[in-house]
């Protein structure tokens, strides 16, 4: 049995504790927000926060999140108001908007820790996250938008 | 069930009637499997019937209906219904744009709803070619405009007044002599039941009053939901009851399961059901591969069964595939005459009479479209019905492939678009929704999604093809050529419809290579044959890849050798400012369209091709290790092209600055075509410097992202421009904005490395050469 929460809720879990958070948390939970894109943690399409930070869904067991505390997309912000969705929707930075997600966590958490990151800030923490459209120049553009907004609420 | 993007309506009452809301299927003709699959328009039509193009040469044509496209609830807000798929160039957005603006709505007012796979009703569905807006621009004007003036005449009945006189505008109808106005919702209701407006009293508004077309202030539909994870698209659809499936498929093209044991994979907790898919018979078109399904109670319990699975593979003919042997085989093939698909002058004569003669051959290895979102299908097939919930480009190729497997009838075939996580050609064909199906029947109907793992999407693609360029050019004594003789050798998309083809089809002969727009006296052009032993199938911009690869880096080859500079040798060889007909230049395709109307304008190309120099300041001082590029296309009747600088080091390439310009005749939504552009920018690098497709014992040697090597963010230059070139007016024709971004990035990068180096590299991708 492992617990640990998911957006703030209570969950316990007892059944294969090997299971990628990644499918528990669309499969079982229907939190489809996480993408599946590459089931070996290189393309970032998966990323969730557990105790604030940027981890890969995909290949992080769920006996990694005992006692701790799972965020997704869906619960990054209220209202989708957290400095980098609002950044992102301003930028019009999506194009089919797949890994949006998983860019927008990694961003979110760069950010906690990074609050004015340089371009190279942004390739170093950014690398891991593909996006097949080719949005990368507005994903850097929108993150620096984000930490001005951060910076001046 | 998620409510997912249906085009179901509530309480629509303009459109609405029984219409919108009947979930029913209206009885689609089914399509000749060619027809639907292969772009139409070709000249080659029978002679005695009308040539057709553009918008009615495509399968089941257009509707400008506004019952179709647009609905009014009795609220006033507006939902148009997009009939083509979302895949990241916007459409949704910029359809709604068209329509809001002939209606006269205010934005804020108005939702999009995705179409199911019908196109009896919305005309064709068909997403590719770079034509949604091209073809449906002006049919959803109409739609617009019949919706607005129908509002316009119900409130002119009620109100007593002449329809003349009322204005439907800002979301408002408005009598200004008697200063009477409503809203939309208290009319929506009686305007749809007036008969539709006489298509000659249709007043499309002018351009003048254009509050969305040509802006660039309109954000994207889908924005809020794409930024908070509630997006749907084909891999997020959730039913009650819903399995989950994934297949193992034979390794190599062509091959069948020899004998399976799936115990272990039964034993999986949480495995259902382990059984075998027949493979299709050839051509294997857009039909299922086979293999072993495993369906499970999550797909993480499907994917550890199949690990568990214990198969023998029967290869087929297929399984000496090697890419080294291959291209040399094509390297063979190139090297002698074959059959001429364009032949101008007497280009024997002027090659042995020549001063200087020039050689390159060029290599372009297979490629996989990889959208993030790997293709996935959710189905349902019970009770005599298929219900499927899919991201497709191609919604009726679907439903006709699942009737035809299923063998229902088309009324009893439901195929529901969701939002596609990139498409870039793979989901044009639609093998794996008729998986998906085959996986519920044999679930006794419970629902089922199939999803593909990357494993599954990059070795079992429909690959860009992989081809040799081979061009020889005779010089005269400044340097210009005199005669061009080029021979493409690539197995053809052609091969998956008719086993065994090996010739390119006019559509691919028409991307490029026959319609060279040169003012040379001597051409000829040669496609000696080439056997597919993978499926070969579009990707984003197709044979405009190989072809602009080659024949825009032969032209720096010929610059170079002439000591001129590349851009003005371009320039030049263009030659003077004139308007080519297709057909003269022996392409019978013309991107489907009318060649009196969509003509090669050299100077729009050669406008293109200043604007980028412009932009990227084409000739100034570099510093050591860096080089300029540069490379003008025209495909999908729009003109492009792009220069770049790059650097280069020991390590590799780095692109430091990257200028595209497009003419894309009117620009319908500027900021969507900025964003198509720098994404083509983004994937024409990763085809440039990194990605490659390999084969060997038939099997790719690429599995994942870890070895599939596409462009990253920290490889995306850090400076990006982009150079949209204005039309005269809102009434030329529209070229294409989705795929003629990518074609010239990689010969404008070759052309930059060997500026920086003196090293010129005429294999994809070029990284290669700095790896070994």
């Amino acid at each position: 049995m492992v617990d640990f929460t998911v957006n703030g809720t209570d969950k316990s879990y007892d059944g294969d504790e090997a299971m990628p958070l990644l499918w528990y948390l669309r499969d079982e939970l229907g939190l489809t927000g996480t993408k599946f894109g590459c089931g070996i943690a290189a393309c970032g399409a998966c990323t969730i926060h557990i105790d604030g930070e940027a981890v890969r869904g995909c290949v992080t067991p769920i006996s990694a999140a005992a006692g701790k505390a799972v965020v997704t997309i869906e619960a990054l912000s209220k209202d989708g108001d957290h400095p980098v969705q609002i950044a992102w929707r301003e930028l019009n930075v999506a194009q089919c908007g797949y890994c949006q997600p998983g860019q927008m966590m990694q961003a979110a958490a760069l950010l906690a820790t990074t609050p004015e990151p340089t371009d190279d800030d942004i390739d170093e923490q950014m690398y891991g996250n593909l996006c097949r459209c080719g949005t990368y120049p507005r994903i850097r553009a929108a993150i620096k938008l984000a930490a001005a907004k951060a910076a001046r609420p | 069930m998620r409510p997912g993007i249906a085009a179901d309506a509530k309480t629509q009452a303009l459109g609405a009637s029984s219409e919108l809301s009947r979930r029913t299927v209206l009885g689609a003709a089914a399509a000749l499997i060619v027809s639907a699959a292969l772009p139409t328009g070709s000249l080659a039509q029978e002679s005695n019937a009308p040539l057709k193009f553009g918008r009615d040469a495509m399968p089941n044509g257009w509707r400008d209906d506004p019952r179709v496209f647009v609905a009014i609830d009795r609220e006033g807000i507006v939902t148009v219904t997009c009939h083509r798929s979302e895949m990241g160039q916007g459409v949704r957005t910029s359809i709604a744009m068209t329509v809001a603006e002939e209606l006269g709505a205010e934005w804020s007012k108005v939702r999009i709803a995705q179409a199911w796979g019908d196109e009896t009703r919305f005309g064709n569905q068909d997403t590719d070619g770079s034509r949604s807006l091209r073809h449906f621009f002006m049919p959803l004007r109409r739609a617009g405009a019949a919706a607005r003036i129908m509002l316009e005449q119900a409130a002119a009945k009620e109100w007593g007044v002449s329809a003349s006189e009322v204005r439907a505008e800002d979301h408002m109808l408005r009598h200004a002599a008697s200063g009477r106005e409503a809203g939309w919702g208290e009319f929506a209701e009686r305007a749809a039941r007036l008969p539709l407006p006489d298509e000659k009293s249709l007043t499309l508004r002018p351009a003048a009053e254009f509050r969305y077309l040509g802006k660039d202030h309109t954000g994207l539909i889908d924005n809020h939901d794409i930024t908070t994870g509630k997006a749907t698209y084909g891999i997020d659809v959730r039913l009650d009851g819903l399995l989950y499936a994934v297949i193992a498929r034979p390794p190599v093209f062509g091959g069948a399961v020899k004998s399976f044991d799936g115990a272990a994979a039964m034993k999986v907790p949480g495995v259902l059901k382990v059984f075998a898919i027949e493979p299709s018979p050839p051509p294997t078109e857009f039909n299922p591969l086979g293999g072993i399904a495993v369906v499970a109670k999550n797909t993480w319990a499907a994917i550890k069964g199949r690990e568990a699975l214990k198969i023998e593979w029967n290869d087929g003919p297929n399984g000496s595939y090697d890419s080294a042997a291959f291209r040399a085989s094509l390297e063979d093939a190139a090297r002698k005459p074959a059959k001429p698909v364009r032949a101008d002058g007497d280009v024997d004569a002027a090659l042995a009479g020549a001063t200087k003669r020039v050689v390159g051959e060029y290599y372009i290895p297979h490629l996989a479209q990889a959208p993030m979102e790997p293709p996935a299908a959710t189905a349902r097939v019970a009770n005599g019905t298929c219900e499927v919930w899919t991201c497709t480009q191609a919604p009726q190729a679907t439903h006709d492939r699942l009737a035809k497997r299923l063998g229902l009838k088309p009324d009893q075939v439901r195929v529901n678009v969701t939002l596609l996580g990139g498409g870039f050609g793979r989901k044009s064909k639609p093998d794996y929704v008729v998986e998906a199906a085959l996986c519920s029947q044999a679930m006794d109907g419970a629902p089922v999604k199939l999803t593909w793992t990357r494993e599954d999407d990059i070795q079992h693609s429909y690959y860009h093809t992989v081809s040799v360029e081979r061009i020889e050019a005779a010089l005269d004594e400044k340097g210009m050529p005199t005669a061009w003789l080029h021979r493409s050798v690539a197995p053809t998309i052609g091969s998956i419809f008719v086993d065994g083809a090996k010739n390119e089809l006019p559509f691919e002969l028409g991307m490029g290579l026959v319609n060279l727009p040169f003012a040379i006296p001597n051409v000829r052009i040669e496609n000696p044959e080439a056997a597919a032993h993978v499926r070969i199938g579009w990707f984003r911009s197709v044979s405009n890849i190989p072809h602009a690869f080659a024949i825009q880096s032969f032209v720096a080859e010929l610059a170079h050798a002439a000591s001129r500079d590349p851009k003005e040798y371009l320039l030049e060889l263009i030659g003077p400012d004139r308007i080519l007909d297709a057909v003269k230049l022996g392409d019978v395709w013309n991107y489907g369209e009318d060649p009196s109307v969509y003509r090669l304008d050299t100077a729009r190309l050669k406008r293109a091709i200043d604007a980028a120099a412009t932009g990227i300041g084409w000739g100034r001082k570099l510093e050591k290790g860096r080089g300029l590029g540069i490379a003008g296309h025209y495909s999908f009747v729009t003109y492009t092209a792009v220069a770049a600088e790059v650097e280069v080091t020991d390590g590799g390439i780095a692109v430091r600055q990257v200028d595209i310009a497009i003419d894309c005749g009117p620009q319908v939504n500027p900021e969507r075509i900025r964003s198509q552009m720098e994404g083509a920018v983004v994937m024409g690098m990763g085809l440039a410097l990194s990605a490659e497709i390999s084969f060997k014992n038939g099997r790719a040697e690429q599995g994942n992202f870890d070895a599939y090597d596409l462009t990253r963010i920290d490889a995306a230059p850090r400076i990006l421009n982009v150079h949209l070139l204005p039309a005269t007016t809102f009434d030329r024709p529209l070229g294409g904005v989705g795929e003629p971004g990518v074609p010239p990035v990689a010969p404008a990068i070759a052309n930059a490395v060997f500026a920086a180096t003196g090293k010129r590299i005429r294999a994809l991708p070029l990284n290669k050469e700095f790896s070994a």
